[in-house]
């Protein structure tokens, strides 16, 4: 009985989601009285991987294979799949992310474990291993029953908080033979905006509409977004209108995003939209509009218009 | 080229999601049920195909009989015939499992599906799909051409996408802009009447997860306005009362 967390890198580093899995892992080897172990696979620094340990890791697994960089999640399945038999885990947690669930998915297929998506909190423990999780993009909640042998939780990001304390973990090796049958698909062309924060990563959001009136006013989102740090986001319109790329569009039939933060610049707020932000700790809807029923569902709203609004808000946040 | 469409039938997605006996069920009352929207692009990129390639297109829904206007849709907008997996869609593995039950008996080239089913949002099935079949899995796909058997397919990764090459058979789960969405139309619709629609009973009974109740989010706060000319005070308050900057 073990807990084995899958950790994801982003260009070298541990993912701030990851970080929240490790965390989360950890608590549920507490809770079980068992240890917690990371695996972490493509090359790394020994500073990253030590990370693990500071949020709650008790040892990292390093399964170091260059050809392990490029996230190939039916590669990235097998291996954590021989780290599940030799630490004899029966606890698997992941960040809920695009890989997240593709080496989920693909692990639950190998091992027939019972698989929870979405988890939002630590399990209940007091009959069984009950986990509750986000539905319905956030318009509801699962209690979910996991009476499988194995389970395997993927774990919605910025819904736990983690705690960094100075705890080191060894880190050991890790060799899996690759099989060449997860080798079978060929990526022959990466195109990812580097240097920025990832959208669904962001602990602060800002995202424009329709409103904006064209993408060559784009400068006034971002100029507040990178005040705030944040990342950029956008309504379905604008990325159907291709003045956004479509990794950008939050909503039902795009990214579901849950930061701390969200500001709305220029988007009513329909109920497919809403559906992708939902979860936001904390939601600021600007709007001309003062019917907008994205106010119906806001923290704090400004009526006013975006071209004078944005920039002042810019400001106010270089002079905090 | 033989395609695989996996179709759910899921609540509008203007649905207000409420509650039914003391939690454990979700109020199916008044509710318009849907294909998944993801499978709707699914579907429609499968009948492209189809048109450019010849073949056949079938639909596979796991439901009960209540999602058969769903599967009618599917072959009003151009699917050959459909199979329905007498089940109710318990979890992903359970899905999974009847999925590739189906696709053992039958070649497909491809098997096609949304990225999720827009109800529970796990993004799984097509993963555990693949992995049951022995096959690739790529997810989500946003681009798919075929040239003999070899797919070319974008996929969207966090912060921009990938180009893949990968040869058939392949389980892919997809989304816009893959395909326009297909109207039905009026000869669509009528010869779907009469398209087969064969109903099998499920493979395999193991229970891996089981939903024992719901929950709904509580309601946010009334929004605070802030007027427009005092517009810097959402910055002060956003630090000092939200405490999220």
């Amino acid at each position: 009985m073990s807990v084995l967390i899958f950790a994801e890198l982003d260009e070298g580093a541990l993912k701030k989601s990851s970080l929240e899995a490790i965390y989360y892992g950890s608590k549920v080897a507490e809770q079980t009285g068992t240890s917690a172990t990371a695996i972490v696979l493509g090359e790394a620094s020994t500073d990253e991987l030590t990370k693990a340990g500071r949020f709650g890791a008790a040892k990292v697994l390093h399964a170091s294979d260059a050809k392990l960089n490029d996230g190939n999640a039916m590669a990235y399945a097998s291996v954590v799949a021989a780290a599940v038999s030799q630490e004899g885990a029966d606890v698997i947690v992941l960040a809920k992310s695009s890989l997240g669930d593709a080496v989920a998915a693909r692990l639950a297929g190998k091992l027939k474990a019972g698989l929870a998506a979405n988890v939002i909190e630590l399990p209940d423990l007091s009959s069984g291993f009950r986990v509750k999780r986000s539905i319905f993009t956030g318009k509801a909640f699962a209690f979910t029953e996991l009476t499988a042998g194995t389970k395997i939780l993927t774990i919605k990001k910025n819904t736990i908080t983690p705690e960094e304390t100075e705890a080191t973990a060894p880190v050991e090796a890790f060799t899996a033979g690759l099989n060449d049958v997860d080798f079978a698909v060929k990526v022959t062309h990466t195109e990812k905006a580097t240097g920025d924060i990832l959208l669904p990563e962001a602990d602060v959001v800002v995202s424009g509409g329709r409103g904006l009136k064209g993408p060559e006013n784009w400068g006034i989102v971002e100029d507040l977004a990178k005040a705030l740090h944040a990342a950029t986001a956008c309504s379905k319109p604008v990325s159907d209108l291709d003045w956004r790329p479509h990794h950008e569009h939050v909503g039902q039939t795009g990214i579901k995003i849950s930061p701390n933060l969200y500001i709305a610049c220029g988007i009513s707020g329909a109920i497919q939209h809403l559906a992708g932000v939902n979860s936001s700790k904390v939601i600021v809807v600007i709007n001309k509009d003062p019917e907008a029923p994205f106010f119906k569902s806001a923290d704090y709203g400004i009526v006013g218009d975006l071209f004078d609004v944005l920039p002042r808000l810019t400001k106010a946040v270089q002079a905090l | 080229m033989k395609i695989l469409v996996c179709v759910t039938s899921v609540p509008d997605t203007i649905t207000k999601i409420t509650l039914t006996d003391n939690n454990t069920k979700l109020n199916k009352a008044g509710v318009q049920f849907i294909t998944g929207p993801y499978d709707d692009y699914a579907l429609s990129r499968a009948v492209d195909l189809k048109e450019q390639l010849g073949g056949t297109v079938t639909v596979l829904n796991v439901g009960g009989a209540d999602a058969e206007p769903v599967i009618r849709k599917c072959l009003a907008v151009g699917a050959d015939d459909a199979i329905r997996v007498n089940a109710e869609p318990t979890d992903a593995y359970f899905v999974a499992e009847q999925i590739a039950a189906i696709a053992k008996e039958n070649n497909y080239d491809l098997i096609l599906m949304g990225r999720e089913s827009i109800d529970y949002n796990g993004g799984q099935v097509h993963g555990i799909v693949g992995e049951l079949l022995g096959l690739p899995s790529i997810s989500p796909v946003m681009k798919l051409n075929i040239e003999g058997t070899t797919a070319q397919i974008t996929r969207e990764i966090e912060g921009g996408h990938e180009d893949l090459e990968a040869s058939l058979p392949l389980v892919l789960g997809c989304q816009e802009p893959i395909a326009e969405w297909k109207i039905p139309n009026m000869r669509g619709i009528m010869s779907a009447r009469t398209k087969p629609l064969k109903v099998v009973e499920p493979t395999g009974n193991d229970t891996l997860t089981q939903v024992s109740s719901y929950e709904l989010p509580p309601a946010r706060g009334a929004c605070k306005m802030i007027p427009a000319e005092e517009a810097e005070t959402l910055i002060k308050l956003l630090r000092t009362e939200a405490k999220v900057i």
